[in-house]
């Protein structure tokens, strides 16, 4: 039971770090290497409760995860690459054309 | 042996492929060329020795099936790909495939230096493929895959030079008219599967299947429904009253084109249906009287506006139509082996004709070229007296006129007399036969008429062409002129192969080889026709007369054809300004397209601006545009709660998230 805890606080704190991070940073990769720092605290407390209730299923999304992660990295840093080629920059400020 | 039958069709495929993929890299012509040839060559020969273990066969067991595999099994239908070899389907891959080789080689000689050489020849097999699935597919589907892929190739041929307007008009025009008749076609098979399966719970396709149970169909009925749906696929194939006016136009194609496809062999692929089916046809008395006066009409039509074209190949062109209506004649009195018969002969002299007029052709652009004219190298009044600078040529063309005139001893004269002989004596329609006969003849005499006429124009009297350019005209490399001897042969000696009893006779007893070759196949219909007519009796006299009473015919047709073009040239202008309406009317074709036009083609196209204009532009155009501005102007207001800016969004987001599980953890 201590175990379980353990895994879910490591796992709460990794998340808050990577949604500050999101939230604060302006440079577009840290950002970016945040969200994968949320999704991955999620992972382990998918692992965690997968393990503590002796069911596979947490671990098989896990895997989904995973999957869909680095499907993202591909498309968002290639997204990047586009950015820098028209802005000089990778600041998430200067993405701003939405605005009125 | 027959387990390879496959192999026919497949060597032509395999040219396909090679020329078509690779022809643009090989560009070596000979290369390109031999490949195309020896496939047909190849495929040739196989029929020639599937023929030879046919003839081994007693008479009553030439009739194979060779399964491939199965194709479609879905239920009660089942289509396989699968060949049929019987008397009919080889005589006619014989056909196709030694006149495809000659036409092959010839094209080597005559497509020289033309840009798309090898596409060409890629058609070109990818045709005789086509056709040779037409005529030996064992069931109505694959027959129908070769029947639409011979419309295809005929496309792709007639528009080969693209960039010219006319001839991709025309290609469209034939393709646009085979299509009403494929409709027929199709509508055939589904009603014939259809009917078959409910009624008698026979479900098939295949022609021997369908042969063997033609005891279930009734006389008349829906057998006529069935069969006159096929005479519409029939009428379009092979261009016939109300669908001919597509053939004349396919002129536009290079003219081995014309030769192979749109006279010896595909325009032909009508006849054959209808000897495929004649068990069928022949339970129908309403549809043999609409296949034998359309084919009568048709052989009598096409052959006055012959009369008065000055293209050599449209001339040779409204000849074809009118051959093919003497086909049809012959298979709508009953007369399927003189129908079979016309057809092979027609192959070989027209063929020939065509590949003549090619030559003729390719010799006045060559000098035309030379003295940088503009005239027409095909027009006839810029002809004459070419007997003299081509004399192999002139032999040739002249050995397929007298056969296509009917004169004794030719090849037409044996397959033509005994149609008109058949047309007369054979009882099927009673009292319109002697109607039948009367049209039959009209269209010999004016057959004799104009092809005597583009003889003397082309080959006799004094050179019109343009001065200076008469010096580089000449006789075509041995490349041409080979095929066309070869060709000049069969159509001289190729109608003794079918001699009438009447005449085998008094030569002592030659007999008739094709008809009893061809006996089996017609063996339902035969004698389905001898169990339900009154088989009259007519005497050898009456025969004889016939016989003599074509050969005066086309005797006349000459007659007055050398009095107008040799003897007093002026009177054919005199008679043209004496009826200038009979003579603009037949000049034009009858107006036949400029009907045609009227009454389909412009409220077709009315139909099309009003659905594109009006409910295209308008009505769906309108309400997906409607919906991207409604989206915009939604958009435009909504903006305004944007700040743009991403944290912006991730900090509501996350405020968001907050807010949410909060409510759910203390409420």
């Amino acid at each position: 039971m201590d175990n379980l805890n353990s895994y879910l606080i490591l796992s709460a704190v990794l998340f808050s770090i990577g949604t500050i991070g999101v939230l604060t940073r302006k440079n577009a990769i840290v950002v970016f290497m945040c969200i994968e720092l949320m999704l991955n605290a999620v992972n382990l407390t998918f692992v965690a409760f997968s393990r503590h209730l002796g069911n596979l299923d947490g671990q098989i999304f896990v895997f989904f995860i995973m999957t869909v992660a680095a499907a993202e990295a591909a498309v968002g840093l290639a997204m990047f690459i586009a950015f820098f080629n028209n802005r000089e920059s990778i600041d998430i400020d200067d993405a701003n054309i939405m605005k009125w | 042996m027959f387990d390879n039958v496959w192999l026919i069709p497949l060597f032509p495929l395999i040219g396909f492929l090679i020329n078509g993929l690779l022809g643009k890299k090989i560009k070596n012509e000979t290369i390109i060329g031999t490949i195309g040839s020896v496939a047909v060559f190849a495929s040739f020969i196989t029929a020639v020795m599937i023929f030879m273990n046919l003839i081994g066969l007693p008479a009553n067991e030439r009739s194979v099936n060779v399964k491939i595999f199965s194709w479609i099994s879905a239920g009660n239908f089942n289509a396989d790909i699968a060949f049929l070899i019987d008397p009919l389907s080889c005589l006619m891959m014989l056909v196709v495939t030694g006149i495809s080789t000659v036409i092959h080689i010839y094209s080597i000689g005559y497509m020289h230096g033309e840009e798309g050489f090898y596409r060409f020849f890629a058609y070109l097999n990818l045709f005789v493929f086509s056709m040779l699935l037409l005529v030996s597919g064992n069931n109505l589907l694959l027959m129908f895959v070769g029947w639409e892929g011979v419309g295809l190739c005929s496309y792709l041929l007639i528009g080969y030079y693209f960039h010219k307007k006319s001839a991709s008009d025309a290609g469209k025009k034939a393709f646009v008219m085979n299509r009403v008749g494929d409709f027929g076609f199709l509508l055939g098979t589904f009603t014939l599967f259809w009917w078959l399966g409910q009624t008698h719970d026979v479900w098939t396709i295949q022609f021997t299947e369908l042969a063997k149970n033609a005891d279930l169909f009734p006389t008349g009925g829906i057998v006529t429904i069935i069969t006159l749906c096929f005479f519409l696929g029939a009428t379009g194939k092979s261009a016939q009253i109300p669908l001919y006016t597509w053939l004349p136009d396919a002129m536009e194609g290079p003219t081995p084109v014309s030769a192979l496809i749109h006279a010896a062999t595909m325009v032909t692929a009508g006849v054959y249906m209808i000897g495929r089916m004649s068990f069928l046809f022949i339970r129908s008395p309403e549809t043999m009287l609409t296949v034998a006066v359309v084919g009568a009409c048709t052989a009598l039509f096409a052959a006055t506006i012959g009369t008065a074209q000055n293209d050599i190949k449209r001339v040779l062109a409204y000849s074809t139509v009118s051959q093919l209506g003497y086909m049809f004649l012959a298979m709508g009195v009953g007369a399927f082996t003189a129908g079979i018969f016309h057809l092979m002969t027609h192959a070989f002299f027209k063929a020939c004709l065509f590949l003549g007029s090619g030559a003729v052709i390719h010799s006045m652009h060559h000098a035309l070229h030379h003295v940088h004219s503009h005239d027409d190298a095909q027009d006839m009044r810029n002809m004459g007296g070419l007997k003299k600078f081509m004399p192999l040529t002139y032999l040739t063309f002249l050995t397929a006129t007298i056969a296509i005139a009917g004169i004794p001893g030719f090849s037409g004269f044996f397959s033509k007399d005994e149609i008109l002989w058949q047309a007369f004596a054979n009882p099927l329609h009673g009292s319109m036969n002697t109607v039948l006969w009367a049209f039959g003849a009209c269209a010999a005499l004016l057959t004799a008429f104009y092809m005597f006429r583009l003889v003397f124009m082309t080959f006799h009297g004094t050179c019109r062409i343009k001065a200076g350019a008469e010096k580089h005209l000449h006789e075509s490399p041995m490349v041409i002129v080979v095929p066309l001897l070869i060709l000049a042969f069969f159509a001289a000696v190729g109608g003794y192969f079918g001699v009438p009893k009447l005449i085998g006779d008094l030569f002592g007893g030659i007999p008739n080889y094709l008809e009893h070759f061809l006996s089996p196949v017609f063996a339902n219909a035969e004698a389905y026709m001898h169990a339900h007519t009154h088989h009259a009796h007519h005497s050898h006299a009456l025969e004889w007369g016939l016989m003599g009473t074509s050969v005066v015919i086309a005797v006349v047709g000459i007659s007055v054809a050398y009095m107008l073009y040799m003897v007093n040239p002026d009177i054919p202008k005199k008679f043209t300004s004496a009826f200038p309406v009979l003579h603009r009317a037949v000049y034009n074709k009858w107006y036949v397209d400029e009907i045609y036009d009227f009454v389909f083609v412009n409220p077709c196209k009315a139909l099309g601006r009003l659905l594109w204009k009006g409910f295209d532009v308008l009505v769906v155009d309108g309400i997906v545009n409607g919906v991207a501005t409604v989206v915009m102007a939604f958009g435009g207001v909504i903006r305004y709660f944007q700040t743009g800016q991403i944290y912006n969004y991730a900090w509501t987001m996350a405020f968001g998230v907050v807010v949410i599980v909060g409510y759910y953890l203390f409420k």
